[in-house]
Parts: C-alpha cells; structure tokens; sequence
C-alpha cells in the first residue's frame, strides 16, 4: 500500500512537472479563500423562498410562534397522520425544556430500529433549494434523521440562510470545521429506480415535517 | 466483472430486438431528457457554473498530487485513515482486509460506480462475506446477477412486472403473502427486507461523489438514504472513491452539486447530500467507530495530462448516456462492462485496454449531443475520434477497413484527384439508379440497403456546380 501511494503520486508528480506537497502555497490560498462559484439570484425573501422549495420537494411545514407550541403542534400532527404519542427526541437544548404530556413515550436518545418518529433540530436552512442542514454530535444523533417513517424538524426562522455557501460560512464560524456527518436533507426520502416512478419513503422518512419557530 | 465489450455488435442487435428491453428504455429516456431541461431552464445561471465547474476541476487535476496530499492528511487529522490502491485487485484487498480486521460477517453497501468497476463484491463474497446492496436499483440488479445498464439508474432496463417477479421468487416463502403489483408496494417490500440488514450490518460501503481536500471529507449524493444508513448504522464505514474525485473546498463542491443533480435527475438538489468526516466523534450518540477511504487509481494517473485528461472532469452525472441515440436504442447491457454511453465508450477502452473495448468508440456517430449536454463539457467525440486514431495506428482494425480508410486518405489529400473519383462515382451511381434516384439493393451495401433504400446522387459534385454558380468578378 506504501508502494502504492507512492507509485500513484510518482506517476501524477512526473504527469504535471512538479513534486506533491499537501502545503503547496497556491494551494494553501485556494483552501482558505474559500471563493464562492456563481450565486443564483431570485426575487423572494428567504423565509418565502425556503417554504415554497420545501413545499416542491413534498416536506411539510407548520409555523409556531415560540417554543410553548410545540408540544400543541406536534401534538396536532399526530393526530393528523393517526400516530401514537411516542416519539424519540434529539438531546437539544431547545427540546430539554418541552414538557410533554403525561402518558406520551418520549424517549431523548438516538434512533433505534422500530422508532417511528423523531424530532432534531436543524442547524439551519438553506433557502435556495428548501434543505435543512443537520450537524451530528451530541445534541442530534443522526439515525434520528433517517431511520423513522416520520421526521419533525425544528427550524428557527433566523437560521434561514440564502444559499449553501451561506451556510458553510455559518458552519465555519460556529463550529470551526465540519461534524462527523453534515446532513443537507431536501423533502423526505424517495426513489425513481422502479420504471421512473417517484416514490417517497425509500429507506429513510416517509414524510418530512418542519417546525418552523419565529426566532 | 469480465468485460463482454467486443462483442458488442452481437450484443446490441439482441437488445435491439429485445421487446421487454426495448418497452423499458422507451419509457425511460424521455423523463430524463425534459426533467434536465425543464431543470436548467429555471436557473439563468447554469452556463456561468458550468464555467465554474470546468474551471475547478481542470484547476484541481493541475494541482491533483497537492490536493490528494491535503486530502489525506485531513482526513487522518480527523481519525480516519486513507488506502492507495493502483489497481482493481489492490482496491478489493484493501477492503477485504478492513472487512476481515473488524471481524465482519454482513456488509451493506451503497451505490458506488467504482465498486463495480473493482467488483468488490465478487471479492468479498468469494471471502465469505454475506454483502447486501442497499439503493433500490442496485439490489434489483444484485438479486436478478446482472451488471447496472446505467450509471445513476442501474435497473433502469426492468420493467415492473420483471422486478415484481424478482422479489417475488426471492422474499416470498410458502405461506407469507404480500400483494407486490405496485410501485409502493415495491418499493415498500425492499424497505422492510433491507431494514434488517442495515440492522445488522458490520461494515457499510458507500461510494464517494466528490472528496474535500479542505477538511477530508467524503460526499455523497443521494435520494433513498440507504447510503446514509450504511454509513451511520454499521461500526465501520468505508468510501470507495477514485482519485479524480477530489475539490478544494466545501464551496466548489457547491458548484459541482448545482451542475449534478440538474444533469442527472432534473433535481435542484437531491433529497440527502452528505458529507462524511472522520469516525464518530468521542461525545457522539452514533455513527461508525472507524472510517476509511479506499483511493482507487485504475489507470487515471496514466491519463492525466494525456490524450484523455479531459476525460478526468467526469462528475458521473448521466445526461450523456439519456442523451445518446446510441445508448437509447441498445441500453447499457451491450457496452458489456460498468460504464455504458458515451462516457463508457471513452473510459472502457482505456480500463480494459483498446483490443476488448474497440467496438465502443466506433458505434456513434459522433452527432455530438453528449459533448453539448456534459455539465463538465467535456469533448466526448474528440476522445471517441482519439481512440479510432489509436486503433487505426496500432492496426487493431480490420484490414478491410484500414485499407478504405489509407485508400480515402491518400485520395483526400489530391484535391484533383478526389474530384475526379467522387465525379466518376456520381455518374456512375447516377446511371447504375437508371434516373430512379434511389436503389433498392446494391452490392457492397447491403448493410445499408436491408433496412432502407440508398439515395442516388442527383446531378452534379458540389465543386462542379460551385464551379458553375460562383458569382463571378
């Protein structure tokens, strides 16, 4: 394998005239800028944009006030798709203080096989094509994004950003540098591999469900 | 998997004459084709990206040892760790040993181009491993032994009936019935036998969009999250990932993202983008323990800066395969190996070496449509033209043909000589039709005449009526 890589690297170095070294100064610049390609330009507001592209993709919204209508809302949808109340929750500060009824199963942990509705929340939106973002870490473990039929997400308002390179700049000044998995999820699962035929809820969530909260 | 590709003459008349290939291929080509347009005319700015695009990958193939080298070294900053593989078998014995070192026993793959060009399936279940493709697509073909006919819709040449049956023959024991007639109760059946294995598996195998030099991460581009599942559920993750797949940064992956799904699937964006970086993290509540990149060469290293470099921008996206009258009259099955359409007809000559591949290049008629579709415009037919000038030059050909092709050479190349035996020709066709102006039959073009009458030339050359109708002064 040493061999290998150095056979692979010997033949790339002799095919562009120069040796390899991952610190490169041209290279090392081009990292850092971070320099933006084209930007898709659009008339609407992100809120508006974002809900319309999310709206094309088959996800679902609800928009809430402030966090005191949560449990109301989640309650509502439910009831809506005639689920049971038990769900599992993302360890999030923004959850930790939900109270939820007596007699509803509300666990605060990762997804699990047979788990058949989890609510994370996002770390925040992208308006350009009405995707979420999600961060894997402790406080959103990523199975809950994907493993039950039904995902509710929580979305503030402000975390609304135009585009993908928005939301790159957010991550780098938050979090320094990418999570083990950055999740940009655009509707609910599907397929189109039997005879082109869309189907939503291939492996991952069936439906999509955003909580957009003014914040 | 053993390339069937110079048998590609006899493979694509069968498929021509394959009426349930042929009902699935007409019902697929024409969705992609209006979902791309109907995609690139609502973004004005997809000719300026597609600049974009072309501009960062021939920047990053200039630069392609610096940005590996980064790559590697974030990628082990971050607790994972890179394998170099030059050929198909290292790439295979990489994985195997990862595989063997975890103590594996089921292993769920995602969809990965390069993993059928390595066949690390074949690999790893000759070791013994149970393997289990997750996509849709690739679990239709995995179930009936067949290669993908396409490269992002690998069953796209089965029909409903064709899958139910499948599935049918495979989940249904004695006893346990499900109706499978639609495509929800298809799709749902794969769901619930899949979920197991996702379960349960060791080891998850993911194919890789794009590598990010910046911070080592690895991209995929999807729409069931089945290759999310395979990459978060299981202890060990591997991407396979050939080594033209590497950016610089988490912005021109942007771009490339813009240019993929639109050429692809007429998307905006898929329903799930990721991007992998490292194993879980020490305060994580899930993901794999281990996380590795298999870098697979298979010959790429010898194209850079050679006669197929361009060849490198490929992003895997399609459009030249939904756009090629070629590939829609045959499928992908008659290229006989991975990569059918244009695309394959350039990259298999060059994987399997130009003696099996020849037929590929020859079959177009190099109408150009792939080239004015590729989001990385790539010159699709001057490589096609590059491989026949190879072929011709190293005599693989038929000596019948090479001998026409030397004899219109040397022709073409004395003017007044090319002008009198196209003007001998046009006269004696001409008299041959008997003022017809069509033949019906004619020996030495009977390939041409089966099918279809062969216009006579009606009156004069081009030069002799220019000669007459030049203004002149």
């Amino acid at each position: 394998m040493a061999e290998s890589r150095s056979a692979i690297l010997g033949r790339i170095s002799q095919a562009l005239g120069h040796e390899a070294t991952a610190d490169a100064p041209a290279v090392v610049q081009r990292v850092n800028e971070h320099a933006r390609g084209p930007q898709p330009q659009w008339a609407e507001a992100p809120r508006e944009r974002f809900l319309a592209k999310l709206t094309k993709v088959a996800g679902t919204y609800v928009e809430i006030a402030s966090d005191a209508e949560i449990v109301q809302t989640v309650s509502d949808y439910l009831a809506a798709q005639n689920l049971p109340h038990r769900l599992v929750v993302a360890p999030h500060p923004l959850l930790a203080k939900v109270i939820w009824p007596e007699g509803w199963d509300v666990a605060s942990r990762r997804a699990q096989g047979d788990d058949r509705i989890s609510l994370a929340v996002a770390f925040c939106g992208i308006a350009e094509t009405g995707s979420l973002m999600l961060l894997s870490g402790p406080d959103s473990p990523t199975t809950l994004n994907f493993l039950p039929d039904d995902f509710l997400c929580l979305l503030p308002t402000g975390r609304i950003v135009p585009r993908m390179e928005d939301a790159w700049a957010l991550l780098r000044a938050e979090r320094g540098g990418p999570p083990r998995a950055t999740n940009l999820i655009t509707g609910p699962s599907r397929t189109a591999d039997v005879e082109q035929t869309i189907q939503l809820g291939a492996h991952g969530p069936r439906r999509l469900h955003v909580l957009l909260i003014a914040a | 998997m053993k390339p069937t590709t110079a048998a590609f003459s006899d493979n694509a008349h069968r498929a021509l004459h394959d009426a349930v290939l042929q009902q699935a291929l007409a019902k697929a080509g024409v969705g992609f084709v209006d979902k791309r347009r109907a995609a690139l005319s609502d973004l004005p700015e997809f000719a300026a990206l597609r600049e974009a695009g072309r501009a960062i990958k021939d920047h990053t193939l200039a630069n392609l040892n610096h940005y590996l080298l980064r790559f590697e070294q974030q990628v082990a900053a971050n607790g994972g760790q890179v394998h170099w593989a030059e050929t198909p078998e290292e790439a295979c014995a990489a994985v195997l040993d990862i595989c063997q070192r975890a103590g594996a026993k089921m292993i769920a793959k995602g969809k990965s181009m390069v993993g059928e060009e390595i066949a690390v399936n074949d690999a790893l279940e000759a070791a013994g491993f149970e393997v289990v493709e997750t996509d849709l697509g690739e679990y239709i073909i995995q179930i009936a032994h067949e290669p993908p006919s396409h490269i992002i819709a690998p069953a796209v040449h089965k029909t409903r009936a064709q899958i139910a049956k499948l599935f049918e023959d495979l989940h249904h024991h004695p006893g346990l019935t499900r109706p499978l007639e639609t495509v929800p109760q298809i799709v749902d059946e794969a769901r619930q036998i899949l979920r197991d294995k996702f379960l349960s598996a060791d080891v998850g195998i993911t194919g890789a969009n794009f590598l990010i030099a910046e911070t080592g991460s690895t991209v995929i581009v999807t729409n069931e999250g089945n290759g999310d599942l395979s990459a978060t559920l299981p202890r060990v993750h591997i991407a396979l990932a050939s080594i033209e797949k590497v950016v610089p940064t988490l912005e021109d992956a942007s771009v490339l993202l813009r240019l993929l799904a639109r050429s692809a699937t007429g998307q905006e964006i898929t329903s799930y983008t990721t991007f992998f970086t490292g194993p879980r993290r020490a305060d994580d509540a899930d993901g794999p323990e281990q996380f590795h990149v298999v870098l697979v060469d298979n010959g790429r290293s010898r194209m850079l800066g050679g006669a197929y470099h361009e060849m490198l921008r490929c992003i895997r996206c399609g459009a030249c395969l939904n756009h090629c009258p070629v590939y829609s009259a045959v499928g992908g099955h008659a290229y006989g190996w991975v990569y059918p359409g244009p695309m394959g007809a350039v990259l298999t000559p060059l994987m399997v070496g130009l003696d099996e591949g020849r037929p590929l290049p020859n079959a177009s008629t190099l109408c150009g449509r792939c080239e004015e579709v590729c989001p990385m415009s790539i010159p699709l037919p001057k490589l096609l033209r590059e491989h026949r000038r190879q072929e011709f030059e190293r005599k693989l050909a038929a000596p019948r043909s090479r001998w026409a092709l030397a004899a219109w050479a040397f022709c073409a190349r004395r003017p007044s000589l090319y002008r009198w035996a196209t003007r001998f020709g046009v006269s004696l066709l001409n008299t041959l039709s008997g003022g017809r102006g069509r033949f019906r039959s004619l020996p030495l073009a009977q390939a041409w005449t089966a099918a279809r009458d062969l216009p006579a030339p009606q009156g004069d050359t081009f030069m002799a009526q220019w000669q007459r109708r030049k203004p002149h002064g």
